[in-house]
This record gives C-alpha cells, sequence and structure tokens, in this order.
C-alpha cells in the first residue's frame, strides 16, 4: 500500500468514502510524519494531537454515517496567523506571547465545518512580513528541497513558509496560507507545491491577524491543481464580519478542471523580463508560453507600463497600514508586557521586546510615510499609482485577454542567512516584483510548478486572472501541471 | 528624502518602540535604503489620477443597528497580562 501521507486530498477522500482507510488511520500517518521531521525542517510551531485525533474520530463518526463534508477526514496544517480557539496563535511573534483566541476565524472554521482535521499551527514571517521565513519568532523553516549533491540548508520562501514547507514535506495533505505582496505564490515556487492567492475579497479577512488590510487574502497551498481548488471551494465564503468580503456566490472551482483552454488569449506582458534574471527563468517562462499554444491558447504580447512601480508603491501602502494595524499590540490587552516607569515606557519596552527587527522597520517607516507633512508625497501618491497598475491590468482584460503568464519568482530558493539578502533589506523584497502587481490590483494570482533548474530546485510559473475569475487560473495551471509533471523533493530529512 | 538618527528616534517615539543609540543608527542606513528605493515613484506622472481607495468596486454593506454580540467580559480579559474583575490593568496614567 502507498504511503498515506502521500495521498493527495482528491485521492484520500475517495478511499476514505470507500471505507478503504479511515480518518483516524491518515491523521495518525501525518501525526507521525510531524514527529519525525518537524525537528529537522520546523515547519510547526505548535502540533495538536489530542485535537486531531478528536476531529478524525468524529469524521469517521460521520463518513460511517455516510455523511461527508467536502473535506471529511482531510487533515490540514494552519497558517499561526489564523485565530484558531483555544489553540497557539501568534503570528509568529514574540508579542503575542501565550495567546489562545476565544473565537474562531472564518476561513478555518469553514473548514472544520466541511469537516477537515487540525493537525496544528504552521511558522510564518513575523506578522506575515518576510519573504525567506526567517523573521519568526520560532526560527527559521528549512525547505525540504535542496540543490543536487549539496546538503545546504535553503530557505522555503515566505511569508507561508512553514505552510509550504509542510505541503511539499507530506506534513499535511494541504495548508492554509496569506498573501499580501505573493506570501502564497512564492513559497509555493520555492517548493513545488501550488498555492493561489484569490481575487480580494473572496476568503474573509475576519480572525486573521491583519498585516496590510487592503492587500491581504488567504488562499490555500496544496499538492497539485485539483487539491487548490477543492481547499479555495472550502476556504472562501461570505461573510457579514468582514465588510470587504464580497457577496457573490462560491463556484464549484473543481468543476473548472480539465475543461479545454482552446481560443482563450493568454498574455505575455514584456515588462516582466526583467535585468538579471536568471537564464533558465526565461527558457521555463518560454516553455509556459509553448504549453498554453499546445493546447490551443492564443499567445498575445501585452503591456503592463507601471509594473516597476509596484514594489516601491507597496512598500509605502503595506507599510502605512501595518503600522496602523500593529499599533494594538500594546501589552494592555493581550501578549507580552514589559513594565516601564509609566504607561509610555511600557509600550514603547513591550514593543521593543516584543517585535522583531523586519517588524520594527516596517513599522517605522509606515509611521513616518504617514506622519504629518508627508503624507502626501508619500502614501497619496502610492494610492494614485496603484491606481495606475491596476488600469494597465483594466486595460489588457477589456482586449479580451482571458490570463497572464508570467514566471512567479525571479530565482531558485535561496540559502538560509544569505550575506547579500541580509545586508539589504530591499534585494529581499526584490523576491516579490512579479507577484506583488496582483495584490496592488486585488487580482487573482496562481503559482504552478513548472520545472527544476540546473541545480534541481524547483521553479514555478505564474497566472494572474480577471476578479473572481478563479475558475480559469485553476484551468490554465492544471494546463501546465499536465505538460510540466510534478515534483517532489528527495527526503533526508 | 532622507532621514538622519534624529528623525528616526523621533519616529520610534511616534510608532511606541524604545530603541537604543546604537539601534537608531542602524535604523537611519536601513530606513534611507527603503525610502530610496521608493524615490523613483517621482517618475510617474499622476496628475488628474485618484488615489485607490477599494481595489474590488463595491457599495459598503450596511447592517441594522442592533447588538449583534457582547456580553463577553470574561472573554475579552481572558489574554490579557494584567487584569481585576475583568477590567484590563496599567500603569496609572493620572496624578
Amino acid at each position: 500500500m502507498t504511503e498515506l501521507t502521500r495521498l493527495t486530498i482528491a485521492e484520500a477522500r475517495a478511499k476514505l468514502v470507500s471505507k478503504e482507510i479511515t480518518a483516524g488511520e491518515l491523521t495518525d500517518a501525518y501525526l507521525a510524519a510531524i514527529e519525525a521531521a518537524n525537528g529537522a525542517l520546523n515547519a510547526y510551531v505548535a502540533v495538536t494531537p489530542d485535537k486531531a485525533r478528536k476531529m478524525a474520530a468524529a469524521s469517521d463518526a460521520r463518513l460511517a454515517k455516510g455523511e461527508c463534508g467536502a473535506l471529511e477526514g482531510i487533515p490540514l496544517g494552519i497558517k499561526d496567523l489564523f485565530a484558531t480557539e483555544g489553540i497557539h496563535t501568534q503570528a509568529g511573534s514574540h508579542i503575542l506571547d501565550g495567546f489562545e483566541p476565544r473565537y474562531e476565524s472564518t476561513v478555518t472554521a469553514n473548514l472544520w465545518a466541511d469537516g477537515a482535521v487540525m493537525l496544528g499551527k504552521l511558522n510564518m514571517d513575523e506578522f506575515a512580513m518576510g519573504s525567506s521565513n526567517e523573521t519568526s519568532y520560532y526560527g527559521p523553516v528549512v525547505n525540504p528541497w535542496r540543490a543536487k549533491g549539496s546538503n545546504k540548508d535553503l530557505v522555503p520562501g515566505g511569508s507561508s513558509g512553514g505552510s509550504a514547507a509542510a505541503v511539499a514535506a507530506w506534513l499535511c495533505a494541504g495548508a492554509t496560507a496569506t498573501d499580501t505582496g505573493g506570501s502564497i505564490r512564492q513559497p509555493a515556487a520555492f517548493t513545488a507545491t501550488v498555492g493561489i492567492k484569490p481575487t480580494y475579497g473572496r476568503c474573509s479577512r475576519w480572525g486573521i491577524a491583519a498585516f496590510a488590510s487592503s492587500l491581504d487574502q488567504a488562499g490555500p497551498i496544496a499538492r497539485d491543481v485539483r487539491d487548490a481548488a477543492i481547499l479555495l471551494k472550502s476556504m472562501a465564503s461570505v461573510d457579514p464580519r468582514d465588510t470587504t468580503s464580497v457577496d457573490r456566490p462560491v463556484p464549484d472551482y473543481e468543476a473548472a478542471l480539465g475543461h479545454s483552454i482552446k481560443g482563450m488569449k493568454i498574455g505575455i506582458p514584456r515588462e516582466y523580463r526583467v535585468e538579471g534574471m536568471p537564464e533558465e527563468v526565461e527558457t521555463l517562462w518560454q516553455k509556459g508560453i509553448a504549453w498554453m499554444r499546445d493546447a490551443g491558447a492564443e499567445i498575445v504580447d501585452i503591456s503592463l507600463p507601471h509594473t516597476k512601480y509596484a514594489l516601491p508603491a507597496y512598500y509605502i501602502v503595506a507599510p502605512a497600514e501595518a503600522s496602523s494595524n500593529l499599533a494594538r499590540y500594546d501589552g494592555v490587552r493581550y501578549g507580552l508586557r514589559v513594565p516601564g516607569k509609566d504607561v509610555i515606557e511600557m509600550y514603547e519596552n513591550t514593543r521593543a521586546a516584543g517585535f522583531g527587527r523586519e517588524v520594527k522597520r516596517r513599522v517605522m517607516i509606515g509611521t513616518y510615510v504617514l506622519s504629518a507633512g508627508y503624507y502626501d508625497a508619500y502614501y497619496l501618491r502610492a494610492q494614485k499609482v496603484r491606481t495606475l497598475i491596476k488600469r494597465d491590468f483594466e486595460n489588457v482584460f477589456a482586449e479580451g485577454v482571458d490570463a497572464i503568464l508570467t514566471p512567479a519568482t525571479p530565482s531558485a530558493a535561496f540559502g538560509i542567512a544569505d550575506q547579500d539578502m541580509n545586508a539589504d533589506p530591499v534585494k529581499m523584497y526584490l523576491n516579490d516584483i512579479f507577484t506583488v502587481t496582483v495584490n496592488m490590483a486585488g487580482l487573482p494570482g496562481i503559482a504552478v510548478p513548472a520545472g527544476l533548474d540546473a541545480n534541481g530546485l524547483p521553479l514555478g510559473l505564474q497566472l494572474i486572472g480577471r476578479p473572481f475569475d478563479e475558475e480559469t487560473l485553476f484551468r490554465t495551471a492544471g494546463v501546465i501541471e499536465q505538460a510540466a509533471g510534478h515534483f517532489a523533493p528527495e527526503r533526508w530529512w | 528624502m532622507s532621514v538622519d538618527t534624529a528623525t528616526v528616534k523621533r519616529v520610534a517615539h511616534l510608532a511606541r518602540i524604545a530603541v537604543t543609540d546604537e539601534d537608531a543608527e542602524r535604523m537611519t542606513g536601513e530606513l534611507n535604503a527603503i525610502l530610496g528605493f521608493v524615490e523613483q515613484l517621482n517618475e510617474v506622472d499622476v496628475d488628474g489620477v485618484e488615489p485607490m481607495t477599494s481595489v474590488i468596486p463595491m457599495e459598503m454593506r450596511k447592517r441594522q443597528d442592533g447588538v449583534g454580540d457582547g456580553s463577553k467580559a470574561e472573554d475579552i480579559v481572558a489574554n490579557a497580562p494584567m487584569t481585576e474583575d475583568n477590567f484590563f490593568l496599567v500603569p496609572k496614567v493620572v496624578e
């Protein structure tokens, strides 16, 4: 029999329904895998075996009665950013020390309502600020992928690094993640997993620790396109508790798979050919274009002229929103408190001890660009540039383009404690150069594994769609997946 | 635009983050690198462009003006570092 943890969600679902396996067996297999691997990979910051076994037993009882939800008995990992009732929820930060919320986020509540089983909470960059999972208070996550013939530890990307590593290393069947500038798609690309950031407003943000409210969106990381479609269907909903949740029924994304893409128009934006991009990324992109053409799509060259301004505009908008959102962590209502001689000093000491370097850096930038006299020069201008970035996309969609194909990241995974990235924060930020435009415009984007580089490390392609047209993304990503095949790391941990 | 160490200290105080002289010095360099990077936005002609307020055009949803939730004082203070009788305790703020 195949190892239970190697089953995709779709495969496990079929075996659970046919009673070939039980949810209890599947959950135990994952718990054993986590126990064996987490010391090396550091993907989980909290494992919840008792809760997992209880949820699995409840699933088995429902399955026995022939009642089953869309994710009945499927063991999942949850990013530490999602509030889970009575369970460790710290957003990878020290400042939320000991925080166990008294409520459940809408996204996770949707998953449990569909029968999913929680294995634990996944490591992440602190408050989702990072592209390497190195800003976590709990230390870096190690990528299950290594370069051929090397035993050097690589980053899994970030901020959803724990989610991507756990999915790639068979430590959960699928995981929740969030994406503010690329935090689902970049780690997916670094680990040969599939990650989708849906349209802004598709998943409720209620109960997700806020980073940049106008950009944050939840989405899944999964082993293949079908699993991502299954997970998104359960995660997405219309939520009266989030005013930006969009009142639109959630389609059956899985049903969109396998349909022909004949006649679809796929746009190739010339501005995504950036200086210093490795030859291999360009080659892979050309391969993706060929796969689309072979499947009957029409390839069109397009221009998104404001692309290069998306990242600088992001580094004004996101820190500005973060500085406001993170004002709530003050040592009064939850988490860490470091005493001071008065209340102000208590705030200052708490925040100095509770926030890591990257978070402080962004709160400081945000505070500065919003401070008196600078608002117009920075924030207002960045929001105007954002309008132009969105308009670029609207123009190409109006010309009949159905989806846009780009590389997912400018490189493959890099080493932990990379000298260049550590010396210059901007260098780390450039990881998101292909993904951040999508958040700025509120569009859906999917990263799908497309090949390996000369060192045997995964590279991904990204597809960008019209607002609320995730179905086209699943369909086109499915074509790439079929042509490229599946990629799995060699187990060393 | 660039910042000096005195400005960094002022911003840190506004952000309620205690910084040492050494922190302030390091942050000055880092912040200037980021401010230098975002400078390129000045090349963009934004005359007559509306600033973005919402990425997805939508009407604001309104709800009934009624009590939907409440009477959860214990839940609300459950995670606080210091409380008394369902109040948050902080250092004295008025003399």
